[in-house]
């Protein structure tokens, strides 16, 4: 009987956890495959002409799926760091760092997409409106992560500087997402929301929820690698780093 | 308690004070926020005189007018309306009954002489057919009423 138990707990341990991740790695990177091609494949040929915009809408199927990771991942991150910080387990802290770079490019092609769109569509590349501005300092606290613990050489002060950073970003992430309603934006309010029907036709619908699986599956696959990488270089006086290596 | 849990507390308490502290200076900048007034509030005086600033709305139907490099519209919330006098180059979704910001500034006569158009698009997403069906049942419902 005591043997069908699993321990969840062992994987919480960088030792049992590599190999863990480098079984699971692969896998995530053939999901992220499969989805991103359906994605496109729905969003360039299935999916119908917008009336009012014509093709330039499709930048959606990228834009919007980034937007959501960006959001997401600064949530995730957060809560690693959290746990990292008041439970003082290496494995949070060492994720929180891992979802970082990736947190950072969904929110820069977020930025940059909707810039391509905004020129055609608005007439400028950028407006200082409240969604816009509170993405960009979404970008900026993910920078300001990233360099807080670079410059730090210590790693378990580097977590702690950067878990406070990131907790503390958190209340960016709600502004970001209801600027659109609590502030009048150029920015259009979301066309798909918890309290209503989504407004727009049920291809392209599909096509941005295709594509933000793919952002999800990238998003783990490039985590777990990173965060591999990361376990190496703290551990690497062990022991067991000696065996993997091997 | 265990330092653990006193970690989770103060963590907890600090994301909770700075939630409380961010509601208050966003209240508080609240209309440095907004992008734009809106007609209704420009007629109350809201929006600063001599100072360039933006104003958002619908362009009214019917009153787009092109005169050489010049364009007048009106800009309207349903309730008060702007006219605008502008001399550009318009955006691509800038149409008649559809949202739009407009920066410049505002004369004594209640002319406002706009330096930069920008088109405001709305949240709706649908093929050429669709949006068809959505006119003719809009017109329908309009010539029912009537």
């Amino acid at each position: 009987m005591s043997n069908k138990i699993i321990h969840w707990f062992k994987y919480g341990s960088p030792q049992s956890f590599y190999p863990l991740a480098g079984k699971m790695i692969p896998w995530f990177w053939a999901l992220a495959a499969i989805f991103c091609v359906a994605g496109l494949w729905i969003g360039f040929f299935v999916a119908p002409t917008d009336a009012t915009q014509g093709e330039a809408y499709r930048i959606i199927f990228i834009h919007v799926p980034a937007s959501w990771m960006s959001m997401f991942l600064y949530i995730v991150m957060a809560c690693w760091a959290g746990i990292g910080l008041s439970l003082n387990t290496r494995l949070s802290s060492m994720m929180a760092s891992a979802i970082a770079p990736t947190g950072a490019m969904f929110a820069f092609l977020s930025l940059w997409t909707g810039a391509l769109w905004g020129k055609p569509m608005w007439g400028t590349w950028w407006v200082w409106d409240a969604r816009l501005t509170s993405e960009l300092i979404l970008l900026f606290l993910y920078l300001g992560f990233m360099a807080l613990q670079a410059a730090i050489d210590e790693p378990r002060r580097a977590d702690k500087a950067g878990a406070i950073l990131a907790l503390v970003g958190v209340v960016n992430v709600p502004i970001i997402y209801f600027s659109v309603k609590w502030w009048n934006t150029l920015h259009q309010g979301a066309s798909i929301s918890m309290s209503k029907a989504p407004t727009m036709a049920i291809t392209m619908l599909w096509g941005m929820l295709v594509m933000a699986l793919a952002f999800w599956m990238y998003s783990i696959a490039v985590a777990l690698q990173r965060a591999r990488a990361i376990m190496l270089e703290r551990e690497r006086h062990t022991d067991w780093v000696k065996y993997a290596v091997e | 308690m265990k330092s653990r849990h006193k970690r989770i507390a103060i963590i907890a308490g600090g994301l909770a004070s700075l939630g409380v502290a961010a509601f208050f200076v966003l209240n508080a900048l609240n209309s440095n926020i907004a992008l734009f007034y809106t007609p209704t509030q420009v007629a109350a005086g809201e929006a600063p005189k001599e100072r360039v600033f933006r104003i958002g709305g619908l362009v009214k139907e019917g009153s787009l007018k092109r005169n050489d490099m010049t364009i007048r519209f009106v800009v309207t919330d349903t309730a008060k309306e702007i006219p605008v006098a502008y001399t550009g180059i318009l955006p691509d979704l800038f149409k008649e009954g559809k949202g739009v910001v407009a920066q410049g500034k505002l004369a004594a006569d209640g002319q406002f002489t706009a330096s930069e158009v920008l088109a405001k698009h709305d949240e709706n997403y649908m093929p050429p057919e669709a949006k068809h069906a959505v006119d003719t049942a809009g017109q329908t419902a309009k010539t029912l009423k009537q």
